[in-house]
């Protein structure tokens, strides 16, 4: 800071001290420690039997299957988002905020409801069942299943960070191309998208760590299938829930490593 | 601001943009969770009734809102002073420390539940410590209260954190040539703008910790109607094949999930025209 703080605009020292100290602490308490358990339970044995245990064969289909997941549900996130976040953003329209309120609805209900609404809908005793069963089409225990459910629960995240940012952008610089003769497509791919272009990479990247991160909802989706002989797709899926901590940590590392 | 029509005029892409946003939101979202309100009626409002008000659901229910308000509390308490230190002042490692609050976030829940009960159990790095205090976190309500107040934490920090950055540095000076203390400063000045945007973090803080499941489960022990929370009674339900009975608490945490919001937004409403 250029300028001294002045008495009036600033704690005293001992004040600051003390908030600095109590967040401090908290961080360190609530956030440090774990994940300073997380490195250290991961590399417990050495960094040969962690290397062993990210390329066990379970581990490689289970974080394949994740990956294939995350490789689905960004880009209809993302495209959902934009289509949303236009609609939202530079129009007025009666029932606009109802419509902000339904696309945070996902936000408020748990993972596990969202997996269970999937299962009572297109489970083999759920609504559609018997029709599915018909077609021999597997949803629920089945890679679609999983892929619904994590859809529902990452669904808000790229049209709520678009939203935010193109109602305070506002239409103008729409407005201006309009009138030199742009059209749609023209609009939006020269002066919107350049202006979003990083709420939207920051959406895909909030949507798709929670679509790795996600256990609940897809646990749901998938979890009878211990209990039940369910098709053989089902055992690379509880790879993904069951898959014990120290297999499961060395990839996570990768992955906050490549958030920060 | 002019007419929608005179908008559509002007802008394209209404038409297909509403028209994508509501079919996809009607298929994904709005379609589920009306096939689970209705048949969590199936056998009827008498069954219904009878399968969400059982001692083990109600104290499953208790416990999941009772434990996500009370660490929700605490989140709004630490993330302000966290926010403010963030924000405020310089220290070494400030920007560590920023980037850690959204840890919650990028580690996987289920993960986030096993490092918290390594850490909390009777031989674990701080259980150890505690556990001769008489103080038992791990496989108890407390267990619970701890994993959500971790997975909590970053929606107050965030939400408090642009408001403070956006404060304008000129109503503070003003407040201190007027000859406000510090702490009158705080109350007058910052107060009312932190308000609206602390009572957002925490509606958001209390709805991810109502729904949470992969942190829990691993720290809570889950002893029915001691620490087990209504999430994962749902999914013992959907294992037995109960399929009413879990649509049933379902959509009882929906409804009251829902007035909690409702009660929320409207307080919301009020400290902003207060604010006015």
């Amino acid at each position: 800071m250029s300028r001294q703080p002045q008495r009036a605009l600033t704690e005293g020292p001992w004040v600051r001290a003390l908030l600095i100290s109590v967040a401090l602490a908290f961080i360190g308490l609530f956030l440090l420690l774990p994940l300073i358990v997380v490195f250290t339970e991961a590399l417990r044995n050495g960094v040969l039997p962690y290397l062993a245990a990210i390329r066990e064969p379970d581990a490689v289909s289970a974080l394949l299957l994740s990956l294939k997941i995350v490789a689905i549900v960004v880009p209809i996130n993302v495209t959902f988002g934009i289509f949303a976040a236009w609609a939202i953003a530079k129009f007025r329209f009666p029932g606009r905020s109802l419509l902000v309120s339904l696309i945070d609805l996902p936000f408020a209900v748990s993972p596990v409801i969202s997996g269970l609404v999937y299962v009572l809908l297109l489970g083999s005793r759920g609504v559609m069942g018997p029709l599915l069963q018909d077609w021999d089409i597997q949803i629920i225990f089945a890679l679609p299943g999983m892929v619904l459910a994590t859809l529902f629960v990452t669904f808000p995240f790229v049209a709520r960070e678009l939203i935010a940012l193109m109602e305070q952008q506002g239409n103008d610089e729409e407005y201006a191309a309009r009138t030199l003769g742009a059209g749609g497509w023209q609009i939006f791919l020269r002066v919107t998208l350049p202006n979003i272009k990083w709420a939207l990479l920051y959406g895909a990247l909030l949507s798709a760590a929670r679509a790795l991160g996600e256990f609940g909802a897809v646990s749901v989706v998938s979890a009878m299938c211990a209990a039940t002989p369910t098709p053989c797709r089902c055992r690379s899926k509880s790879c993904t829930t069951n898959i014990n901590f120290r297999q499961r940590s060395p990839w996570r590392r990768c992955w906050l490593c490549l958030r920060w | 601001m002019n007419s929608l029509a005179q908008q559509r005029r002007t802008l394209p892409g209404f038409g297909l943009a509403m028209g994508v946003t509501i079919t996809y939101l009607s298929l994904i979202v709005l379609l589920p969770l009306a096939t689970m309100l209705l048949s969590s009626l199936g056998n009827g409002p008498a069954f219904w009734w009878q399968a969400v008000s059982s001692p083990r659901v109600l104290a499953a229910l208790r416990l999941s809102f009772g434990a996500s308000m009370a660490a929700a509390a605490v989140d709004v308490v630490f993330g302000l002073i966290i926010a403010w230190v963030l924000v405020r002042y310089r220290f070494v490692g400030r920007r560590w420390f920023d980037a850690l609050i959204d840890l919650p976030f990028a580690l996987p829940t289920a993960v986030a539940g096993i490092t918290l009960s390594a850490l909390y159990a009777g031989n674990g790095w701080l259980g150890q410590y505690l556990e001769p205090w008489g103080i038992k976190v791990a496989f108890t309500r407390l267990g619970v209260f701890v994993a959500l107040v971790f997975v909590a934490l970053p929606f107050i920090v965030r939400t408090v954190q642009p408001v403070l950055l956006d404060l304008d540095k000129e109503c503070e000076e003003a407040a201190a040539t007027l000859g406000a203390s510090r702490w009158q400063t705080f109350r007058q000045v910052l107060w009312p703008s932190l308000a609206p945007a602390l009572l957002t973090g925490f509606t958001m803080a209390l709805a991810r910790a109502v729904g949470e499941y992969g942190s829990v489960i691993f720290i809570a022990g889950n002893l029915p109607r001691v620490s087990e929370i209504a999430p994962l009674l749902i999914t013992i339900k959907l294992e037995q094949y109960d399929y009413v009975g879990a649509a049933a608490i379902g959509s009882a945490m929906l409804l009251l999930s829902f007035v909690l919001l409702l009660v929320l937004n409207l307080l919301q409403r009020r400290l902003q025209r207060v604010q006015r």
